[in-house]
């Protein structure tokens, strides 16, 4: 028996929720969302500290608070919520292959699909460090639930590898339950964390930075028992000799995400690999008509209040493509300059833009004075001033639609060059 | 008093007691971990070898043409994983296409079927990605590719089933002739045996000791490997080799049975017989051998380093026989490279040797292999729909990279060896196996065990004994 949805949207993190909440605002009357964990909210749900919220609500609130203000704005909706369910597979024409314990086996055919299935960390062996492989080696994320959802403490003496927002904030979670937190290890000359997280996380706290240095062996036959540390050169190649060793019995790992885009791939639609998640147009419309994404699962954001923004897009355009209207037009195609490492949207369909269009992305390196230059062919569309720009820090600009339509070559280009003067 | 003590539990030790077990005997099986297949077994290329590389007139030349014809038969009664892929054996050079030419030899003088030498142009036909300066390959079509562990446990289940008995967490201590019955200290447990073999992989010399004269040592070669993701296990689909030196086969490339890529092994000393550690060196090794065959490898996509040790001697033959000192020991040591191919061949031949020494095979009338149970990852939406009409717990998915549901686990929990640790479940579903390697299936498999053994969170092991993976409640405590 086959059901039928005007949107289907996959994941009931932060994005999923903004994006079946907006497309139910928007008209679309049949709207399901499939969950594959035991409750809504995402990620959200065990990040328990406070920080989320301040762009979006313009208060500070924590992580399940965020995620339950859009739960409860999920359940004033007729949006069909389906917790403990697993999507297998999706396909080209809009069909989604579902299981769970109550319906089964189901397949589903949506008028409009929002990908929302979120990210995964990178785990030791997608970085390969070297050692013995014993257990007490955790994801920062995975040490997290066990932390803050499930009650249990994964470790006391702990070294955490990578400085990304997950690793910082377990860093002092982890110190505030009792556990010594040795050090900080970043393999990069900069940390990938917000600075706000490296002051109130690691500072506050004195647990030590250590900038350009990596684990290079992990020693433990059962258990950890050591970590070694090395400083890196200019490479990021272990000097020897550099060596430190960490009687520890705990390792986090907070070094990087990757997008899920397992089901995206079986759609077969276009991948960016700068992102590692879907090429999308402005409104987040993916290379499969009426398949849209939002969220980390096309790349991943810092601040979840800016997930919540992107996802609106995706869930509006969502009910628009499922109630008939189709989004076509001439397309420019959005291109990094320097110093930037990626943009997202990708691709722009300017007729479709209303007042401006909304512009994510990051740069290359840590810089001071800088100004972000948004040029037509040689051309300077528009132009915005920033003091500091780090690679753990999204950027977001606006360009005005009025802009966009003096647009003269097939593409718009992001660049990023020191301010005149400067 | 047990007909036959087995002590080492993995694809050696449980092919032998299982082999055991289709006969009136009582056989115990001694391990000293907490699962079965936790060493070599669990740690190698997962190949089946083909059987051109042993010198011929060796032991490990017959068992290995032997092993691998009973392999796939064997694979699919016990429902394990198997694929005849065939390999190729790459050379670059006129002085490589004579190495294959030798290999081709002695393929033949070994009774290998159906070898043949590839010229450049057939080569590339089979493998478009190879490096195109490649000069030609032996390929042997027999070559296949297999589920190592997947075998021992699902070996190790069939012996218990037929009568079996097995003790885990039993390292063995001592071994002490008592007048025509051996009394093995292991662990807690006192085992006495008429019959004692010694499949104890990396440790086998200690365990001969412990009965017999030394008269051989282990040498452990440690092979590191690199797993790269399921989006890589295309890149090939035969085992790639290339031409072996002095020091070994080489690296090979090979899809695996899972569906991922496997790169390694290298092969260097080991410092001990446990030491899996993998190093720097011998992840670049690898890196820099794998490239040079095909350069469109991405070790970027790396979900996993493993190494595993093997059990080399300085004879370059397997030793399996019976002890020339003590009565009724035998020893299936030095069971190296290819061991796991010959595998089935040497359960057969293990327990000739036994009777060879005295001991009385009779067939049983009921001899029940057990199959491994369907996966709901491998099943059609027909079976899928079934098995969920049985079990609804077939709805729901605990690893999400690799759709393990939790019907797969609790039906792995009801085999006659259930898995007591988070790994235990991973080598019989593959929960843990994918991408995120457990970051999130591994609290949920935790929690499941915990829940099965109605034992607390802390005591629930990632894999051996001692391998904790909580050190108490938070200050708030246990949420659930």
């Amino acid at each position: 028996m086959t059901k039928r949805y005007d949107v289907v949207v996959i994941g009931a993190g932060p994005a999923g929720l903004a994006a079946a909440c907006k497309a139910c605002e928007k008209g679309a009357r049949r709207v399901l969302v499939a969950e594959r964990d035991r409750e809504a909210g995402g990620i959200l749900n065990q990040c328990i500290h406070n920080g989320f919220g301040l762009h979006y609500f313009k208060e500070e609130l924590t992580g399940p608070e965020y995620a339950g203000r859009f739960v409860d704005l999920l359940g004033k909706t007729g949006v069909e919520l389906k917790l403990d369910t697993m999507v297998v597979d999706i396909t080209k024409d809009k069909t989604v292959h579902a299981i769970n314990t109550t319906d089964g086996y189901m397949e589903l055919k949506a008028g409009a699909i929002v990908l929302a299935m979120g990210c995964r960390e990178r785990t030791r062996g997608a970085i390969a460090i070297p050692g013995d492989r014993p257990a007490g080696i955790f994801t920062a994320g995975a040490a997290q639930r066990y932390v803050n959802m499930e009650g249990w403490m994964v470790g006391k003496r702990v070294v955490v590898l990578g400085s990304g927002d997950i690793g910082l904030i377990m860093a002092r979670r982890m110190t505030l339950e009792g556990a010594k937190v040795l050090a900080c290890v970043e393999l990069m000359p900069y940390s990938n964390g917000l600075t706000r997280n490296i002051v109130q996380c690691l500072q506050d706290y004195d647990i030590p930075l250590y900038l350009s240095h990596t684990i290079t062996n992990i020693i433990g036959k059962e258990r950890v028992a050591q970590v070694v540390v090395s400083k890196v050169d200019e490479n990021r190649r272990p000097i020897p000799g550099s060596e430190i060793l960490f009687d520890c019995d705990t390792v986090l790992l907070s070094v990087g995400l990757i997008p899920e885009n397992e089901l995206t791939r079986s759609a077969e639609i276009a991948i960016d690999p700068r992102t590692n998640g879907a090429i999308v147009f402005e409104n987040m419309e993916t290379s499969a008509p009426g398949i849209f994404g939002c969220g980390n699962v096309v790349h991943v954001h810092d601040l979840v209040d800016f997930v919540t923004g992107e996802s609106q897009r995706a869930g509006a355009a969502a009910a628009r493509h499922a109630l008939g209207q189709q989004d076509t037009g001439g397309v420019l195609e959005v291109e990094a300059g320097s110093c930037v490492t990626y943009t997202v949207p990708q691709r722009v369909r300017r007729d479709h833009v209303e007042k401006s269009m909304e512009l994510f992305f990051r740069v290359n390196n840590v810089y001071h004075n800088m100004e972000i230059k948004v040029m037509d062919g040689d051309s300077q569309l528009c132009r915005f001033k920033r003091e500091h720009m780090a690679p753990g820090e999204m950027e977001r600009i606006a360009v005005p639609r009025v802009l966009l339509d003096k647009v003269r070559g097939d593409r718009i280009t992001v660049t990023v060059v020191p301010q005149e003067g400067a | 008093m047990f007909d036959v003590a087995v002590i080492g539990c993995g694809v050696v030790g449980s092919g032998i007691a299982c082999e055991l077990s289709r006969f009136r005997l009582s056989v115990a099986m001694v391990e000293k971990e907490n699962d079965v297949a936790c060493g070599t077994t669990k740690a190698n290329s997962a190949i089946v070898h083909a059987g051109y590389d042993p010198e011929p007139g060796t032991k490990m030349a017959r068992l290995n043409v032997e092993g691998s014809r009973m392999m796939e038969d064997l694979c699919r009664r016990l429902n394990v994983r198997y694929k005849r892929i065939g390999s190729l054996v790459l050379a670059f050079r006129e002085s490589e296409m004579e190495c294959v030419r030798a290999l081709y030899g002695r393929g033949l003088q070994n009774g290998v079927e159906g070898l043949r030498i590839l010229a450049k142009e057939e080569t590339l036909k089979l493998e478009p990605g190879l490096n195109p300066e490649v000069a030609g390959a032996l390929y042997a079509p027999s070559a296949a590719i297999v589920d190592p562990w997947g075998l021992a446990i699902a070996l190790a289940q069939t012996a218990v089933l037929n009568g079996a008995k097995l003790y885990l967490n039993s390292p063995v201590e001592s071994i002490e002739e008592a007048g025509g019955f051996y009394r093995i200290r292991a662990g807690k447990n006192n085992i006495e045996a008429k019959y004692v073999v010694n499949a104890a992989g990396t440790h086998a010399d200690e365990i001969n000791n412990l009965a017999a004269k030394p008269f051989f040592k282990i040498l452990p070669v440690k092979g590191e490997y690199y797993l790269l993701d399921k989006n890589q296990g295309g890149v090939v689909s035969h085992t790639i080799f290339h031409t072996p030196t002095a020091a070994g086969k080489g690296v090979l490339i090979s899809p695996t049975v899972q569906g991922n890529l496997i790169v390694g092994p290298t092969a260097d000393p080991a410092s001990g017989p446990d030491d899996t550690a993998v190093t720097a060196e011998g992840l670049q090794k690898i890196a820099r051998e794998a490239l040079r065959c095909d350069a469109s490898v991405n070790l970027r996509e790396s979900i996993r380093n493993f190494a595993g040790v093997r059990a080399a001697t300085e004879r370059d033959d397997f030793i399996l026989e019976a002890s020339p000192d003590a009565p009724r020991f035998v020893n299936a040591a030095a069971i190296k490279s290819p061991g796991l191919s010959a595998s089935p061949a040497i359960a057969k031949e293990a327990r000739k040797i036994l009777e060879g020494i005295g001991l009385r095979c009779e067939e049983k009338e009921h001899f029940t292999e057990y199959r491994r149970p369907p996966l709901f990852k491998d099943m059609t939406d027909g079976e899928r729909r079934i098995a969920f009409g049985r079990d609804p717990l077939y709805g729901r998915v605990v690893c999400r990279c690799e759709t393990v549901t939790q019907g797969d686990i609790r039906a792995a929990l009801r085999g006659p060896i259930p898995p007591v640790s988070v790994d235990g479940v991973k080598r019989r579903c593959g929960a843990g196996m994918g991408r995120c390697q457990g970051g999130f299936c591994g609290p949920r498999v935790h929690e499941l065990l915990s829940r099965a053994y109605r034992v607390p969170m802390e005591r629930i092991m990632q894999d051996k004994t001692g391998s904790y993976i909580l050190t108490g409640e938070t200050k708030a405590g246990d949420a659930t």
